[in-house]
Protein backbone atom coordinates (compact mmCIF):
# COMPACT_ATOMS: atom_id res chain seq x y z
CA UNK A 1 0.00 0.00 0.00
CA UNK A 2 1.22 3.60 -1.01
CA UNK A 3 0.83 6.16 1.91
CA UNK A 4 -1.88 8.21 1.72
CA UNK A 5 -0.14 11.71 0.01
CA UNK A 6 1.71 14.21 2.17
CA UNK A 7 -0.31 17.71 2.58
CA UNK A 8 2.44 19.79 1.52
CA UNK A 9 2.86 17.79 -1.63
CA UNK A 10 1.91 19.20 -5.20
CA UNK A 11 -1.27 16.78 -6.36
CA UNK A 12 -0.74 15.19 -10.01
CA UNK A 13 -4.38 16.39 -10.99
CA UNK A 14 -6.03 19.11 -8.99
CA UNK A 15 -9.52 20.22 -9.92
CA UNK A 16 -10.87 23.28 -8.46
CA UNK A 17 -14.91 24.20 -8.35
CA UNK A 18 -15.61 22.61 -11.41
CA UNK A 19 -18.90 23.15 -13.56
CA UNK A 20 -20.58 21.66 -16.09
CA UNK A 21 -24.41 22.84 -17.40
CA UNK A 22 -25.77 21.18 -20.55
CA UNK A 23 -28.13 23.84 -21.02
CA UNK A 24 -30.45 24.08 -18.38
CA UNK A 25 -29.30 20.80 -16.68
CA UNK A 26 -26.61 21.30 -14.25
CA UNK A 27 -24.38 18.08 -14.46
CA UNK A 28 -21.03 19.16 -12.23
CA UNK A 29 -21.97 21.65 -9.16
CA UNK A 30 -18.44 22.92 -7.64
CA UNK A 31 -16.24 19.68 -7.63
CA UNK A 32 -13.03 19.83 -5.73
CA UNK A 33 -10.73 16.66 -6.45
CA UNK A 34 -7.26 16.43 -5.79
CA UNK A 35 -5.35 13.58 -6.69
CA UNK A 36 -1.40 13.01 -5.64
CA UNK A 37 1.02 11.61 -7.57
CA UNK A 38 1.19 7.92 -7.25
CA UNK A 39 -2.60 7.94 -6.05
CA UNK A 40 -5.25 5.62 -6.92
CA UNK A 41 -8.82 7.75 -7.00
CA UNK A 42 -11.47 5.42 -7.18
CA UNK A 43 -14.98 7.36 -8.07
CA UNK A 44 -17.71 5.91 -7.56
CA UNK A 45 -21.93 6.49 -7.85
CA UNK A 46 -25.11 6.12 -9.34
CA UNK A 47 -25.54 6.43 -12.93
CA UNK A 48 -25.94 10.19 -14.14
CA UNK A 49 -24.42 11.24 -10.83
CA UNK A 50 -21.58 13.50 -13.79
CA UNK A 51 -18.66 11.13 -12.36
CA UNK A 52 -18.20 10.17 -16.53
CA UNK A 53 -18.46 14.04 -17.06
CA UNK A 54 -15.73 14.99 -14.67
CA UNK A 55 -13.73 12.67 -16.04
CA UNK A 56 -13.78 13.60 -19.71
CA UNK A 57 -13.58 17.69 -18.35
CA UNK A 58 -9.99 16.37 -17.22
CA UNK A 59 -8.93 16.30 -20.41
CA UNK A 60 -11.30 18.77 -22.39
CA UNK A 61 -13.57 16.38 -24.36
CA UNK A 62 -16.11 17.71 -22.48
CA UNK A 63 -15.67 21.56 -22.06
CA UNK A 64 -15.87 22.42 -18.32
CA UNK A 65 -19.02 25.67 -17.36
CA UNK A 66 -16.47 27.23 -14.76
CA UNK A 67 -13.37 25.75 -12.90
CA UNK A 68 -9.77 25.04 -13.76
CA UNK A 69 -8.23 21.94 -13.97
CA UNK A 70 -4.38 21.72 -12.98
CA UNK A 71 -1.89 19.10 -14.24
CA UNK A 72 0.98 19.13 -12.08
CA UNK A 73 0.54 22.48 -11.67
CA UNK A 74 0.02 23.71 -15.66
CA UNK A 75 -3.50 24.90 -16.30
CA UNK A 76 -5.53 22.87 -18.53
CA UNK A 77 -8.42 24.38 -18.78
CA UNK A 78 -6.29 27.56 -19.79
CA UNK A 79 -4.99 25.67 -23.47
CA UNK A 80 -6.18 26.24 -26.87
CA UNK A 81 -5.70 24.83 -29.72
CA UNK A 82 -1.92 22.98 -30.15
CA UNK A 83 -0.97 23.92 -26.42
CA UNK A 84 -4.45 21.62 -25.39
CA UNK A 85 -3.38 18.45 -27.92
CA UNK A 86 0.55 19.05 -25.94
CA UNK A 87 -1.09 19.04 -22.64
CA UNK A 88 -3.47 16.07 -23.82
CA UNK A 89 -0.81 13.81 -24.42
CA UNK A 90 0.45 14.19 -20.43
CA UNK A 91 -3.32 12.51 -19.87
CA UNK A 92 -3.74 9.00 -20.47
CA UNK A 93 -7.49 8.02 -21.27
CA UNK A 94 -9.22 4.42 -21.13
CA UNK A 95 -12.54 4.95 -22.94
CA UNK A 96 -15.35 2.01 -21.89
CA UNK A 97 -16.07 1.40 -25.47
CA UNK A 98 -12.34 0.77 -26.30
CA UNK A 99 -12.17 2.97 -29.39
CA UNK A 100 -9.18 1.05 -31.27
CA UNK A 101 -8.50 2.09 -34.78
CA UNK A 102 -10.63 -0.67 -37.12
CA UNK A 103 -8.39 0.44 -40.04
CA UNK A 104 -4.79 -0.11 -38.08
CA UNK A 105 -3.34 -3.33 -36.39
CA UNK A 106 -2.54 -3.60 -33.06
CA UNK A 107 1.02 -2.06 -33.49
CA UNK A 108 -0.33 0.87 -35.71
CA UNK A 109 -3.32 1.99 -32.96
CA UNK A 110 -0.35 2.11 -30.24
CA UNK A 111 2.36 3.84 -32.36
CA UNK A 112 -0.06 6.46 -34.01
CA UNK A 113 -0.04 9.06 -32.01
CA UNK A 114 3.46 8.47 -30.63
CA UNK A 115 4.86 9.49 -34.59
CA UNK A 116 2.17 11.98 -34.83
CA UNK A 117 1.63 13.55 -31.86
CA UNK A 118 4.68 12.91 -29.94
CA UNK A 119 6.72 13.29 -32.65
CA UNK A 120 8.96 10.08 -32.20
CA UNK A 121 11.10 8.97 -34.80
CA UNK A 122 9.31 5.60 -36.05
CA UNK A 123 11.86 3.01 -34.89
CA UNK A 124 11.98 4.41 -31.69
CA UNK A 125 7.84 4.39 -31.61
CA UNK A 126 7.90 0.74 -32.44
CA UNK A 127 10.15 -0.35 -29.40
CA UNK A 128 8.16 1.25 -27.16
CA UNK A 129 5.13 0.18 -28.50
CA UNK A 130 5.97 -3.35 -28.46
CA UNK A 131 7.65 -2.48 -24.95
CA UNK A 132 3.73 -1.03 -23.69
CA UNK A 133 2.15 -4.43 -25.78
CA UNK A 134 4.71 -7.01 -23.14
CA UNK A 135 3.44 -4.99 -20.17
CA UNK A 136 0.01 -5.67 -20.87
CA UNK A 137 0.54 -9.08 -22.36
CA UNK A 138 -0.25 -8.68 -25.52
CA UNK A 139 2.97 -8.43 -27.31
CA UNK A 140 2.12 -11.67 -29.56
CA UNK A 141 -1.13 -10.21 -30.79
CA UNK A 142 1.36 -6.55 -32.07
CA UNK A 143 0.19 -8.16 -36.29
CA UNK A 144 -3.37 -8.62 -34.88
CA UNK A 145 -6.02 -6.24 -36.25
CA UNK A 146 -8.50 -5.04 -32.79
CA UNK A 147 -11.03 -7.06 -34.23
CA UNK A 148 -9.65 -10.35 -34.28
CA UNK A 149 -9.21 -9.33 -30.28
CA UNK A 150 -11.57 -10.22 -27.26
CA UNK A 151 -13.02 -6.97 -25.58
CA UNK A 152 -10.52 -7.74 -22.79
CA UNK A 153 -7.38 -7.92 -24.88
CA UNK A 154 -8.58 -4.85 -27.28
CA UNK A 155 -9.51 -2.44 -23.76
CA UNK A 156 -5.79 -3.79 -22.80
CA UNK A 157 -4.12 -2.32 -26.21
CA UNK A 158 -5.81 0.80 -25.53
CA UNK A 159 -4.20 0.68 -22.07
CA UNK A 160 -0.93 -0.04 -24.11
CA UNK A 161 -2.16 2.71 -26.48
CA UNK A 162 -2.56 5.48 -23.71
CA UNK A 163 0.87 4.75 -21.95
CA UNK A 164 3.29 4.69 -24.80
CA UNK A 165 2.86 8.29 -24.44
CA UNK A 166 4.51 8.81 -21.25
CA UNK A 167 1.38 10.77 -19.83
CA UNK A 168 1.66 11.75 -16.10
CA UNK A 169 -1.95 10.42 -14.94
CA UNK A 170 -4.44 8.05 -16.61
CA UNK A 171 -7.65 8.19 -16.49
CA UNK A 172 -10.32 5.40 -16.62
CA UNK A 173 -13.96 5.62 -17.58
CA UNK A 174 -15.48 2.46 -16.94
CA UNK A 175 -12.91 0.16 -18.43
CA UNK A 176 -14.81 -2.85 -17.60
CA UNK A 177 -18.46 -1.81 -18.17
CA UNK A 178 -18.17 -3.17 -21.52
CA UNK A 179 -16.40 -6.60 -20.66
CA UNK A 180 -17.63 -10.36 -20.65
CA UNK A 181 -17.38 -10.89 -16.73
CA UNK A 182 -14.41 -13.29 -17.60
CA UNK A 183 -12.43 -10.68 -19.30
CA UNK A 184 -12.36 -8.23 -16.38
CA UNK A 185 -9.67 -9.90 -14.73
CA UNK A 186 -7.18 -9.43 -17.28
CA UNK A 187 -7.82 -5.61 -17.41
CA UNK A 188 -7.57 -5.11 -13.56
CA UNK A 189 -4.67 -6.81 -13.65
CA UNK A 190 -2.99 -4.23 -15.70
CA UNK A 191 -4.85 -1.41 -13.66
CA UNK A 192 -2.90 -2.70 -10.41
CA UNK A 193 0.00 -3.18 -12.06
CA UNK A 194 0.67 0.35 -13.27
CA UNK A 195 -0.83 1.09 -9.45
CA UNK A 196 2.26 -0.70 -8.19
CA UNK A 197 4.18 0.83 -10.31
CA UNK A 198 2.98 4.52 -9.30
CA UNK A 199 1.28 5.70 -12.17
CA UNK A 200 -1.41 8.38 -10.86
CA UNK A 201 -4.51 6.87 -11.71
CA UNK A 202 -7.93 8.71 -11.68
CA UNK A 203 -10.96 6.01 -12.07
CA UNK A 204 -14.16 5.86 -12.95
CA UNK A 205 -15.66 2.15 -12.28
CA UNK A 206 -18.50 0.06 -11.13
CA UNK A 207 -15.89 -2.30 -9.86
CA UNK A 208 -16.50 -2.15 -6.01
CA UNK A 209 -14.35 -4.99 -5.21
CA UNK A 210 -11.19 -3.49 -7.14
CA UNK A 211 -11.79 -0.54 -5.18
CA UNK A 212 -11.90 -2.10 -2.06
CA UNK A 213 -8.64 -3.95 -2.50
CA UNK A 214 -6.47 -1.35 -4.93
CA UNK A 215 -7.76 2.28 -4.23
CA UNK A 216 -5.85 4.75 -2.26
CA UNK A 217 -8.96 6.82 -1.82
CA UNK A 218 -12.66 6.59 -3.25
CA UNK A 219 -14.81 9.41 -3.81
CA UNK A 220 -18.82 9.26 -3.82
CA UNK A 221 -20.34 11.43 -6.22
CA UNK A 222 -24.42 11.65 -6.44
CA UNK A 223 -26.35 14.89 -8.11
CA UNK A 224 -23.03 16.36 -9.66
CA UNK A 225 -21.24 17.09 -6.00
CA UNK A 226 -18.59 14.74 -4.12
CA UNK A 227 -20.99 13.59 -1.53
CA UNK A 228 -18.40 12.03 0.56
CA UNK A 229 -14.56 11.01 0.16
CA UNK A 230 -12.32 8.61 2.35
CA UNK A 231 -10.19 5.60 2.10
CA UNK A 232 -12.19 2.54 0.46
CA UNK A 233 -12.43 1.20 4.53
CA UNK A 234 -13.79 4.28 5.66
CA UNK A 235 -15.93 4.28 2.43
CA UNK A 236 -17.35 0.70 2.23
CA UNK A 237 -17.01 -0.38 5.61
CA UNK A 238 -18.58 2.94 7.41
CA UNK A 239 -20.13 5.10 5.10
CA UNK A 240 -21.31 8.15 6.71
CA UNK A 241 -24.22 9.70 4.21
CA UNK A 242 -27.35 8.14 3.81
CA UNK A 243 -26.98 8.57 -0.03
CA UNK A 244 -23.98 6.67 0.11
CA UNK A 245 -25.29 3.94 2.62
CA UNK A 246 -28.08 3.61 -0.05
CA UNK A 247 -25.92 3.31 -3.28
CA UNK A 248 -23.90 0.65 -1.42
CA UNK A 249 -26.96 -0.92 -0.47
CA UNK A 250 -28.61 -1.38 -3.74
CA UNK A 251 -25.18 -1.88 -5.54
CA UNK A 252 -24.58 -5.17 -2.82
CA UNK A 253 -28.18 -6.26 -3.81
CA UNK A 254 -27.80 -5.95 -7.72
CA UNK A 255 -24.12 -8.36 -7.21
CA UNK A 256 -26.73 -10.73 -5.51
CA UNK B 1 -25.70 -14.06 -91.68
CA UNK B 2 -27.45 -11.04 -92.31
CA UNK B 3 -26.68 -10.86 -88.63
CA UNK B 4 -23.01 -10.59 -89.23
CA UNK B 5 -23.13 -8.84 -92.20
CA UNK B 6 -25.04 -5.87 -89.79
CA UNK B 7 -23.55 -5.93 -86.96
CA UNK B 8 -19.69 -7.70 -87.17
CA UNK B 9 -19.33 -6.57 -91.08
CA UNK B 10 -15.16 -6.93 -91.33
CA UNK B 11 -14.67 -4.33 -94.20
CA UNK B 12 -16.16 -1.68 -91.94
CA UNK B 13 -14.32 -2.68 -89.16
CA UNK B 14 -11.11 -2.32 -90.68
CA UNK B 15 -11.98 0.64 -92.37
CA UNK B 16 -13.28 2.89 -88.97
CA UNK B 17 -10.44 0.86 -86.41
CA UNK B 18 -8.21 3.66 -86.54
CA UNK B 19 -10.28 6.22 -85.41
CA UNK B 20 -11.66 3.88 -83.01
CA UNK B 21 -8.60 3.05 -81.75
CA UNK B 22 -7.91 7.18 -81.14
CA UNK B 23 -11.46 7.76 -79.87
CA UNK B 24 -10.46 4.97 -76.91
CA UNK B 25 -7.58 6.82 -76.09
CA UNK B 26 -9.40 10.01 -75.91
CA UNK B 27 -12.35 8.56 -73.54
CA UNK B 28 -9.70 7.33 -71.62
CA UNK B 29 -7.71 10.13 -70.81
CA UNK B 30 -10.94 12.24 -70.16
CA UNK B 31 -11.99 9.47 -67.90
CA UNK B 32 -8.90 9.56 -66.10
CA UNK B 33 -8.81 13.17 -65.75
CA UNK B 34 -12.94 13.57 -64.65
CA UNK B 35 -12.28 10.90 -62.07
CA UNK B 36 -8.92 12.50 -61.01
CA UNK B 37 -10.49 16.03 -60.20
CA UNK B 38 -14.13 15.06 -59.00
CA UNK B 39 -12.79 12.63 -56.69
CA UNK B 40 -10.43 14.86 -55.20
CA UNK B 41 -12.70 17.89 -55.24
CA UNK B 42 -15.50 15.73 -53.65
CA UNK B 43 -12.91 14.73 -51.03
CA UNK B 44 -11.55 18.12 -49.86
CA UNK B 45 -15.46 19.60 -50.14
CA UNK B 46 -16.42 16.45 -47.28
CA UNK B 47 -13.28 17.63 -45.09
CA UNK B 48 -14.01 21.60 -45.76
CA UNK B 49 -17.32 20.61 -44.77
CA UNK B 50 -16.53 18.47 -41.65
CA UNK B 51 -15.22 22.07 -40.01
CA UNK B 52 -18.50 22.40 -39.26
CA UNK B 53 -18.66 26.53 -40.25
CA UNK B 54 -21.94 27.31 -41.86
CA UNK B 55 -20.12 29.53 -44.25
CA UNK B 56 -18.51 26.40 -45.67
CA UNK B 57 -21.04 23.59 -44.99
CA UNK B 58 -23.99 26.37 -46.98
CA UNK B 59 -22.59 26.29 -50.08
CA UNK B 60 -20.86 22.81 -50.12
CA UNK B 61 -25.02 21.23 -49.65
CA UNK B 62 -25.75 23.76 -51.97
CA UNK B 63 -23.44 22.61 -54.82
CA UNK B 64 -24.00 18.63 -53.92
CA UNK B 65 -27.69 19.20 -54.05
CA UNK B 66 -27.67 20.70 -57.57
CA UNK B 67 -25.08 19.12 -58.78
CA UNK B 68 -26.79 15.89 -58.29
CA UNK B 69 -30.07 17.18 -59.27
CA UNK B 70 -29.12 18.75 -62.60
CA UNK B 71 -29.01 16.21 -65.80
CA UNK B 72 -25.69 16.42 -66.28
CA UNK B 73 -25.92 16.61 -70.54
CA UNK B 74 -28.27 19.82 -69.36
CA UNK B 75 -25.17 21.61 -67.96
CA UNK B 76 -22.81 20.48 -70.69
CA UNK B 77 -24.85 22.02 -73.29
CA UNK B 78 -25.81 25.42 -71.42
CA UNK B 79 -21.58 25.30 -70.61
CA UNK B 80 -20.90 24.80 -74.46
CA UNK B 81 -23.39 27.10 -76.33
CA UNK B 82 -24.46 29.94 -73.71
CA UNK B 83 -20.96 30.64 -71.68
CA UNK B 84 -19.34 31.96 -75.54
CA UNK B 85 -22.42 34.38 -75.23
CA UNK B 86 -20.40 35.78 -72.17
CA UNK B 87 -17.52 35.76 -73.97
CA UNK B 88 -16.02 32.61 -72.43
CA UNK B 89 -15.14 30.01 -75.33
CA UNK B 90 -14.38 26.48 -73.67
CA UNK B 91 -13.67 23.52 -76.03
CA UNK B 92 -15.88 20.24 -75.73
CA UNK B 93 -13.46 18.39 -74.29
CA UNK B 94 -12.72 21.41 -71.51
CA UNK B 95 -16.56 21.67 -71.31
CA UNK B 96 -16.72 17.72 -70.83
CA UNK B 97 -14.17 17.88 -68.24
CA UNK B 98 -15.51 20.52 -65.70
CA UNK B 99 -19.07 19.10 -65.95
CA UNK B 100 -18.53 15.80 -65.56
CA UNK B 101 -15.25 16.43 -62.52
CA UNK B 102 -18.26 18.68 -61.06
CA UNK B 103 -21.30 16.13 -61.15
CA UNK B 104 -18.93 13.50 -59.56
CA UNK B 105 -17.44 15.92 -57.19
CA UNK B 106 -20.96 16.74 -56.19
CA UNK B 107 -21.79 12.99 -55.84
CA UNK B 108 -18.38 12.31 -54.28
CA UNK B 109 -18.91 15.09 -51.27
CA UNK B 110 -21.65 13.23 -50.56
CA UNK B 111 -20.56 10.31 -50.18
CA UNK B 112 -17.79 10.82 -48.28
CA UNK B 113 -19.63 13.23 -45.87
CA UNK B 114 -22.25 9.90 -45.33
CA UNK B 115 -19.12 8.00 -44.39
CA UNK B 116 -17.49 10.67 -42.25
CA UNK B 117 -20.71 10.60 -40.51
CA UNK B 118 -20.99 7.04 -39.91
CA UNK B 119 -17.35 7.13 -37.94
CA UNK B 120 -18.45 6.75 -34.01
CA UNK B 121 -17.57 9.66 -32.20
CA UNK B 122 -15.40 7.42 -30.13
CA UNK B 123 -12.85 7.49 -33.09
CA UNK B 124 -12.67 10.79 -32.59
CA UNK B 125 -12.65 11.31 -29.19
CA UNK B 126 -9.68 8.45 -28.99
CA UNK B 127 -7.71 10.83 -31.60
CA UNK B 128 -8.00 13.52 -29.83
CA UNK B 129 -7.30 12.68 -26.26
CA UNK B 130 -3.75 11.05 -27.58
CA UNK B 131 -2.90 14.73 -28.61
CA UNK B 132 -3.53 14.50 -32.20
CA UNK B 133 -5.63 17.41 -33.59
CA UNK B 134 -8.57 18.03 -35.74
CA UNK B 135 -6.82 17.41 -39.49
CA UNK B 136 -4.76 14.75 -37.84
CA UNK B 137 -7.78 12.90 -36.40
CA UNK B 138 -9.59 13.58 -39.55
CA UNK B 139 -7.10 12.22 -41.63
CA UNK B 140 -5.36 9.42 -40.36
CA UNK B 141 -8.05 7.89 -38.47
CA UNK B 142 -11.93 9.19 -39.07
CA UNK B 143 -10.86 9.68 -43.47
CA UNK B 144 -9.44 6.56 -43.55
CA UNK B 145 -12.66 4.59 -42.10
CA UNK B 146 -14.63 7.22 -44.27
CA UNK B 147 -13.46 6.09 -47.32
CA UNK B 148 -13.49 2.28 -46.67
CA UNK B 149 -17.01 2.74 -46.11
CA UNK B 150 -17.71 4.92 -49.40
CA UNK B 151 -15.81 2.74 -51.44
CA UNK B 152 -18.77 0.63 -53.55
CA UNK B 153 -21.09 3.40 -53.66
CA UNK B 154 -17.71 5.41 -54.90
CA UNK B 155 -16.94 3.21 -57.49
CA UNK B 156 -20.74 2.51 -58.69
CA UNK B 157 -20.62 6.64 -59.46
CA UNK B 158 -17.21 6.77 -60.88
CA UNK B 159 -18.35 4.45 -63.31
CA UNK B 160 -21.51 6.06 -64.30
CA UNK B 161 -19.72 9.07 -64.96
CA UNK B 162 -16.87 7.95 -66.73
CA UNK B 163 -19.40 6.32 -69.47
CA UNK B 164 -21.00 10.05 -69.62
CA UNK B 165 -18.22 10.86 -71.24
CA UNK B 166 -19.99 9.31 -74.12
CA UNK B 167 -22.59 12.76 -73.78
CA UNK B 168 -19.35 14.34 -75.62
CA UNK B 169 -20.81 13.50 -78.60
CA UNK B 170 -23.43 16.10 -78.95
CA UNK B 171 -20.41 18.48 -78.38
CA UNK B 172 -18.17 16.99 -80.72
CA UNK B 173 -15.66 15.69 -78.55
CA UNK B 174 -14.27 12.86 -80.71
CA UNK B 175 -14.39 10.17 -78.39
CA UNK B 176 -15.86 6.30 -78.83
CA UNK B 177 -19.52 6.61 -79.28
CA UNK B 178 -19.31 10.00 -81.67
CA UNK B 179 -16.43 8.78 -83.74
CA UNK B 180 -18.34 5.52 -84.14
CA UNK B 181 -21.61 7.08 -84.67
CA UNK B 182 -20.71 9.54 -87.25
CA UNK B 183 -19.12 6.08 -88.77
CA UNK B 184 -21.98 4.29 -88.79
CA UNK B 185 -24.00 7.23 -90.70
CA UNK B 186 -21.12 7.21 -93.58
CA UNK B 187 -20.82 3.46 -93.98
CA UNK B 188 -24.16 3.13 -93.16
CA UNK B 189 -23.64 0.27 -91.47
CA UNK B 190 -24.07 -0.41 -87.54
CA UNK B 191 -20.78 -2.28 -87.22
CA UNK B 192 -19.02 0.91 -86.02
CA UNK B 193 -21.74 0.96 -83.02
CA UNK B 194 -20.78 -2.79 -82.30
CA UNK B 195 -17.21 -1.81 -82.27
CA UNK B 196 -18.55 1.06 -79.93
CA UNK B 197 -20.30 -1.23 -77.42
CA UNK B 198 -16.97 -3.80 -77.09
CA UNK B 199 -14.62 -0.66 -76.75
CA UNK B 200 -16.66 0.22 -73.82
CA UNK B 201 -16.96 -2.93 -72.62
CA UNK B 202 -13.23 -3.74 -72.85
CA UNK B 203 -12.68 -0.31 -70.91
CA UNK B 204 -15.53 -0.57 -68.31
CA UNK B 205 -15.19 -4.69 -67.78
CA UNK B 206 -12.10 -4.58 -66.09
CA UNK B 207 -12.74 -1.50 -64.48
CA UNK B 208 -15.50 -2.97 -62.59
CA UNK B 209 -13.37 -6.17 -61.68
CA UNK B 210 -10.64 -4.08 -60.40
CA UNK B 211 -12.82 -2.00 -58.58
CA UNK B 212 -13.66 -5.75 -56.59
CA UNK B 213 -9.87 -6.10 -55.76
CA UNK B 214 -10.04 -2.74 -54.42
CA UNK B 215 -13.01 -3.04 -51.96
CA UNK B 216 -11.31 -6.40 -51.16
CA UNK B 217 -8.41 -4.55 -50.48
CA UNK B 218 -9.56 -2.01 -47.91
CA UNK B 219 -12.01 -4.20 -46.14
CA UNK B 220 -11.17 -4.90 -42.79
CA UNK B 221 -13.60 -6.55 -40.02
CA UNK B 222 -15.04 -4.69 -37.97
Amino acid sequence: MTAPAPVHQRPMLEINRLEKRFGETEVLKSIDLRVAPGELVFVIGPSGSGKSTMLRCCNRLEEPSSGTILLDGEHVTDCRGAALDRMRLKIGMVFQGFHLYPHKSVLGNVMLAQIRALKRPKAEAKARAMEMLEHVGLAHKADAMPAELSGGQQQRVAIARALALDPKVMLFDEPTSALDPELVGSVLKVMRQLRDEGMTMLVVSHEMGFAREAADRVVFMDGGVVVEAGPPGAIFGNPQSDRLKSFLARVSKAAE
Amino acid sequence: MRFLETFFNGAVMAKYLPDLLSAIVTTLWLSAVILVLGLSLGLALACLRSLGRWYLTLPIVAFADIGRALPPLVVILICYFGLPGLGISLSGPMVLILVLAAVLAAFAEEIFWAGLTAVPKGQWEAGRATGLGFARTLFEIALPQAIRMGIPPLVNRALAITKMTALGSVIGVKEILSVSSSAQSFSGSATPLTMAALAYLAIFLPAVLLSRLLERRYSWAV
